[in-house]
């Protein structure tokens, strides 16, 4: 007797968008990464393609985070203050494939950097590692707007991925995008609906296609996980279906999502029953992203070594082992 | 499989004998397509009808208890995405007790499991059955640990003893507690018979789809339906896969043979990736699973991890209306107030930490809603949060008389300060987002 496998093809296909460029391209990074393609739901290989694996970016700050987590900075402390040497240690010590600057040091009330100041900063980590890099943001538009405008123009060429945009304020950074031919990141607050109008937007003012990545807007295990989960499933679903407006490739943020929360910040002897927190904080992250690994997340930015050694590992073991028993 | 009435019709005798106690054979189809009537009723029901409405009545994945008093109930299970509709049973979490292990040690783990408990949301969040594996040379270590397990829990049990007089002498003590029994190699005829005399949940464990299919079918033949499944799969991209192919294969093609829960035992000698594994488990099908070793820190991340995907998406989650001690507050911090939907509250009370400050934050009862949508349903008005604000005493806890309010709620302003003499009501931030920036320019106290 042998079963017949219950499979099911899709009309759609996800985007496939390029981060970086080589010098060939105009750029200066050593390699370039490709996400999307996809023809089916995530890892079923059984019935679709999936030409490129989900990618893990890490995360450097102009900045020290109020509410950094003492796991953490176990790992961070000697260069926290230092994003070039830390985007060194992620890239060559912990395999991060991307680098993402945080410049939340230019939000008006938490430093108020310059642009300048800004540009300064990626140009750093863009000369201390040769991996594609991610840019971002904060939600003050009007500051946002004025150092994405000159970091975009500061690094015309090196096609990085400029995170983010949102439906409230996306043109100027869009414009620049295009003109500077970078890649964009649009943001929707966990809803399908926002999420399809803001890449519906962006196309409207000839933004490439295959340069734009979704952020579903992540809530991390315990804080919401289970909405930004089935938000995800569903667009990837309609995605496949063939809603080309939907069919973008998708980024999440469980490091920056579960290193604020108090189950990485609390100590054992607080809440015994929590357990070890050196554990527990990794553990978080970890779940966090398996979960929606399966929901569709395609770029992974990640905080705790420990959990991008695992994820890394289980999505090599994803893709080593296509085929079904 | 559900049948319309038209359908059940086609199947009846069509002679109006009103012997089922309806006057037409039309009528009693419609009310056995509203499961109003059963089919035993009508007396000249054909075997074929017998047949398919018995089929069409089956869940496409099975009910199954483990357990006496309180069982652990797992499957029936009706989607494949939890946005369709909802997952009803949460994946079921057992823990290893190895008989080879010292008796002391079993003991204390006993304790431990039995007693590990955290909440989380309101929900007591607890571990939900003993995995007993049969590992030492002598038949009574298995029977003593088995009644220690009786005698310290009322969880339910399963057994992975391959040895089959063992087994049977195991199964004798647990002749009301309707156990699970993991089954490692192929379902014999002796195990059909045993399951005659006591009442077992059978996990039957392949290595391939069909053999799987193959191991379904002779338990059914044998009207066996109290069945778990365990495809053994040898890494994760292979065990994604098969659990979405049997789960659509039973939901999709009412293939019956896969009508039933699934089971799990996640191997790993590493923690981090236990934890992924078991991840995987709970997001993608697993209704049952075991992990080899107690740790507090996994227990309580997969716990969250279940609430979060069991939860039903039509009714958010709530957190309990009463106020909270954000940071370390004293009687003068500033108060804010919002609704009971638990993102809501997630996302305000993590701001408000974020902004350095300490508070008070009442929560109201909103049904669970946002505060938009609570606003517009007329369920978080001026009046409404006055009431609760004098029920718990708000006065007389602290100091403050300035009240925050969301500033999506604006429009509330004026009638909660008529309903609430004394305070001075401030219009807060539309967004959560922005809490940090509003504390820093604006007079809370």
């Amino acid at each position: 007797m042998s079963i017949e496998i219950p499979r099911e093809t899709n009309a759609g296909k996800i985007v496939e968008v390029t981060i970086g460029a080589t010098p060939d391209q105009g750029g200066t990074r050593s390699h370039t990464v490709t996400i999307g393609g996809s023809t089916a739901l995530p890892f079923h290989f059984f019935e679709g393609e999936h030409p490129h694996k989900p990618v893990i970016a890490m995360e450097v700050f102009d900045k020290v985070p109020n509410k950094y987590p003492s796991p953490l900075m176990d790992y961070y402390h000697d260069v926290i203050e230092k994003p070039g040497e830390m985007a060194k240690k992620c890239v060559e010590e912990y395999g991060a494939e991307l680098v993402s600057v945080r410049l939340e040091g230019t939000h008006p009330e938490k430093g108020n950097k310059s642009a300048e100041e800004a540009v300064e900063i990626v140009k750093e980590v863009l000369g201390s590692v040769k991996a594609p890099i991610i840019v971002t943001g904060h939600s003050h538009f009007e500051k946002t707007n004025e150092v994405m405008k000159k970091v975009c123009e500061a690094t015309a060429g090196e096609n990085c991925l400029i995170n983010y945009v949102e439906t409230d304020n996306y043109k100027t950074i869009a414009a620049a995008c295009i003109a500077y031919k970078h890649t964009i990141v649009a943001q929707s607050p966990i809803d399908v609906n926002l999420a399809k109008q803001l890449n519906i937007l962006l196309t409207d003012m000839s933004f490439p296609s295959e340069k734009i990545v979704m952020d579903p807007l992540t809530s991390t295990l315990g804080y919401g996980l289970e909405y930004t989960y089935s938000i995800m499933e569903r667009i990837r679903n309609d995605g496949l279906a063939g809603d080309k407006m939907l069919a973008f490739p998708m980024l999440i943020n469980p490091g920056y999502e579960s290193a604020l929360i108090k189950e990485a910040r609390a100590p054992e002897q607080e809440n015994p029953e929590w357990g070890d927190q050196e554990l527990r904080s990794a553990y978080w992250e970890i779940a966090t992203t398996m979960s929606l690994l399966f929901a569709g997340a395609e770029l992974l930015i990640l905080y705790h070594p420990k959990t991008v050694e695992i994820i890394k590992k289980k999505i090599y073991e994803m893709y080593e082992t296509k085929e079904r028993d | 499989m559900a049948l319309s009435g038209l359908d059940i019709f086609k199947l009846l005798p069509k002679t109006n004998c009103g012997d089922c106690g309806v006057p037409t054979c039309m009528a009693f189809a419609m009310k056995l397509a509203q499961k109003k009537a059963e089919l035993s009723e009508c007396p000249h029901a054909s075997e074929e009808a017998k047949a398919t409405l018995g089929a069409a009545s089956e869940p496409p994945i099975r009910l199954i208890k483990i357990g006496g008093t309180k069982p652990l109930e797992i499957g029936e299970e009706t989607v494949m995405f939890r946005h369709e509709k909802k997952f009803f049973h949460q994946t079921g979490i057992a823990l290893q007790l190895c008989t080879s292990e010292p008796d002391e040690q079993l003991l204390s783990k006993i304790k431990e499991i039995e007693n590990y408990k955290v909440e989380r949301v309101g929900e007591e969040l607890k571990i939900d059955s003993f995995f007993i594996l049969h590992d030492s040379e002598n038949k009574d270590n298995f029977l003593r640990i088995i009644n220690l397990v009786k005698q310290l829990s009322t969880k339910g049990i399963i057994l992975d003893c391959q040895e089959e007089e063992t087994l049977r002498a195991g199964l004798e003590l647990l002749k009301d507690d309707r156990p699970a029994v993991l089954l490692r190699k192929e379902l014999t005829d002796r195990h059909i018979e045993l399951a005659k005399t006591h009442s077992i949940n059978y996990i039957l464990t392949a290595h391939s789809i069909d053999d799987l299919a193959k191991q379904s079918e002779k338990a059914r033949a044998s009207d066996m339906n109290s069945i778990i499944l365990n495809l053994e799969s040898n890494n994760i991209s292979h065990q994604l896969q098969n659990n979405t192919i049997l789960r659509r294969s039973a939901l999709k093609k009412n293939f019956k043979p896969f009508g039933y829960p699934l089971f799990t035992y996640i191997h790993s000698e590493n923690g981090y990736d236990l934890l992924a594994k078991a991840s995987l488990s709970l997001c993608k099908y697993a209704s049952i699973i075991v992990l080899p070793k107690f740790d507090k820190a996994m227990l309580y991340t997969l716990f969250t991890l279940r609430q979060n995907i069991y939860t039903d998406p039509q009714k958010p989650i709530q957190v309990e209306p009463k106020v909270y001690a954000i940071g370390d507050p004293t009687p003068e911090s500033p108060v804010f107030v919002t609704t009971n939907f638990s993102l809501t509250y997630f996302m305000v009370s993590g701001e408000i930490e974020n902004s350095g400050i300490s508070a008070h934050l009442v929560i109201t009862d909103c049904e669970g809603q946002s505060v938009l949508t609570a606003w517009a349903a007329g369920k978080f008005t001026g009046e409404k949060i006055a009431k609760f604000i004098k029920a718990i005493k708000l006065e007389q806890l602290i100091k403050t008389r300035k009240l925050v309010i969301p500033g999506l709620a604006s429009q509330i302003s004026g009638e909660l300060e008529e309903n609430l003499p004394g305070w001075e009501v401030i219009v807060g931030c539309q967004e959560a987002s922005d809490i940090p920036s509003f504390v820093k320019n604006v007079k809370l106290t």
